[in-house]
């Protein structure tokens, strides 16, 4: 990376609510790990390697979870031949994280082929990981050919519709959202009428005050549409968010780690723990991006989340399998 | 030589014969042409379909070749055909029976979309 850029940086918050230049740096983190903290509305982001000199209040926060995605489990392809091994690594990586996290978010993508031995596999996997809850959303490869029923005979229970629920953590509100069914041709993901109503009367009675975290497999905010990397109705269910102080979203899909803040809303995606894919419009199509083996780990990687209660803040932390 | 009268009269049977068959041969000839080229094929590389349309006779049979590393399908949008999810090198096939405009797009990657227009 250029050494001129400062490691620390401000988010303006416009309207509008992009700092091209911001956005732009965090991705240039991408793959090295970026550590931000939002507090009364105002994101700060600090490289990795500046969180040894950060005081421990924002590191070590109440609520400490991570989020998994892609793992991609059955894909056997150059791009990477040993998914079973790069999960394995990301729970390593999970089971050395300085504060042990309370639970784990899988952002969808479990599966290549919706397979149930694939499924089968993930589970055994994670069942290595110190946290032992695991809240899961469906992507698209989980639902293929049955239009989620085996996500849902699997990972369902308790879920509402096609699998999408909420829950309390220490004060802070999680809502895991589906996005990968009834896709319309030429179209991005889609929520659907039935699950925002859902969503409208779920977040009706929290407080303003209450931090929000929303889940759900492709990126709740435009990212590439070109490549499908958005979702049709978000703009609906981000609506229902705008009383609340402190809202993050996390997402997967595109198999890198990006960051936007947007008036309330902080929007994060997480890396692959199998493959990544090429940065948007830099190829001629997504898929399955082929770098040099030694550099696969580098671009696959877990993140890690914590809340401090009080602080309005949550920590979004992005470390590689390196 | 009543032998060889009938000889030749087999002759000129089995001579008849042939030439029925050759007479018949480019029916045949054309019927088989008709039947190869009333097939065509349609790519999926790169998250896109190739060609993007593809015109054809009524009673061609399309298929559908994913080149991809990643899974597609192909489905009809007006719900005339829809396939099982295409790994890599699997292939989906439909004959176009009446002519029509179908337009399709790949259910997991809906940016996808093609058409198949049967003439």
């Amino acid at each position: 990376m250029a050494g001129k850029i400062k490691d620390e940086l401000l988010h303006d918050h416009n309207n509008d609510g992009v700092d091209r230049r911001g956005f732009l740096k965090c991705m240039a983190w991408a793959g090295t790990g970026a550590f931000c903290v939002m507090q009364g509305g105002v994101l700060k982001s600090y490289s990795m390697s500046q969180m040894s000199q950060l005081g421990g209040k924002a590191a070590a926060g109440e609520l400490s979870f991570v989020q998994i995605s892609d793992s991609h489990m059955g894909f056997n392809k150059p791009a990477n031949p040993d998914v079973v091994g790069t999960l394995k690594a990301a729970v390593d990586k999970i089971n050395g994280l300085a504060m042990p996290p309370e639970f784990m978010l899988h952002t969808g993508d479990i599966s290549h082929l919706s397979k149930p031995e694939e499924f089968d596999t993930v589970d055994q996997i994670l069942k290595s990981a110190t946290p032992k809850d695991v809240f899961y959303v469906p992507g698209e490869h989980d639902v293929l050919n049955d239009d989620g029923k085996q996500f849902l005979e699997r990972y369902g229970k308790g879920s509402k519709g096609a699998g999408w629920y909420s829950f309390d953590k220490k004060g802070v509100h999680f809502i895991g959202l589906v996005n990968v069914l009834n896709l319309k041709a030429g179209g991005l993901g889609t929520l659907g009428h039935e699950q925002l109503e859902w969503m409208e009367d779920d977040v009706k009675p929290l407080k303003h005050s209450t931090p929000i975290v929303v889940f759900a497999h492709i990126p709740l905010w435009t990212v590439y549409p070109e490549w499908g990397w958005g979702t049709e109705d978000s703009a609906q269910a981000l609506a229902y968010l705008k009383k609340f102080g402190s809202v993050t979203v996390l997402n997967g899909h595109i198999h890198q780690t990006m960051q936007k803040v947007e008036g309330n809303v902080t929007f994060h995606t997480a890396s692959s723990t199998a493959f990544p894919q090429p940065q948007p419009g830099k190829a001629d199509s997504p898929g399955p991006l082929k770098v040099p083996t030694e550099q696969l780990r580098s671009l696959l990687g877990i993140t890690d989340v914590n809340h401090v209660q009080g602080q309005h803040a949550l920590a979004v932390v992005d470390s590689t399998l390196e | 030589m009543r032998r060889c009268v009938r000889i030749a009269g087999l002759a000129a049977v089995v001579m008849a014969a042939m030439v029925l068959l050759l007479a018949g041969l480019p029916n045949v000839t054309a019927n088989t042409q008709q039947a190869v080229s009333a097939t065509a094929e349609v790519k999926v590389d790169n998250f896109s379909f190739g060609p993007g349309t593809l015109t054809v006779a009524v009673g061609t049979t399309v298929t559908w070749i994913n080149g991809d590393d990643i899974p597609h399908t192909v489905v009809s949008t007006d719900g005339v055909f829809k396939s099982k999810v295409l790994d890599t090198d699997e292939k989906f096939s439909y004959t176009f029976a009446k002519p029509g405009t179908f337009p399709y797009f790949c259910s997991i990657h809906p940016k996808m979309t093609g058409k198949v227009v049967v003439q």
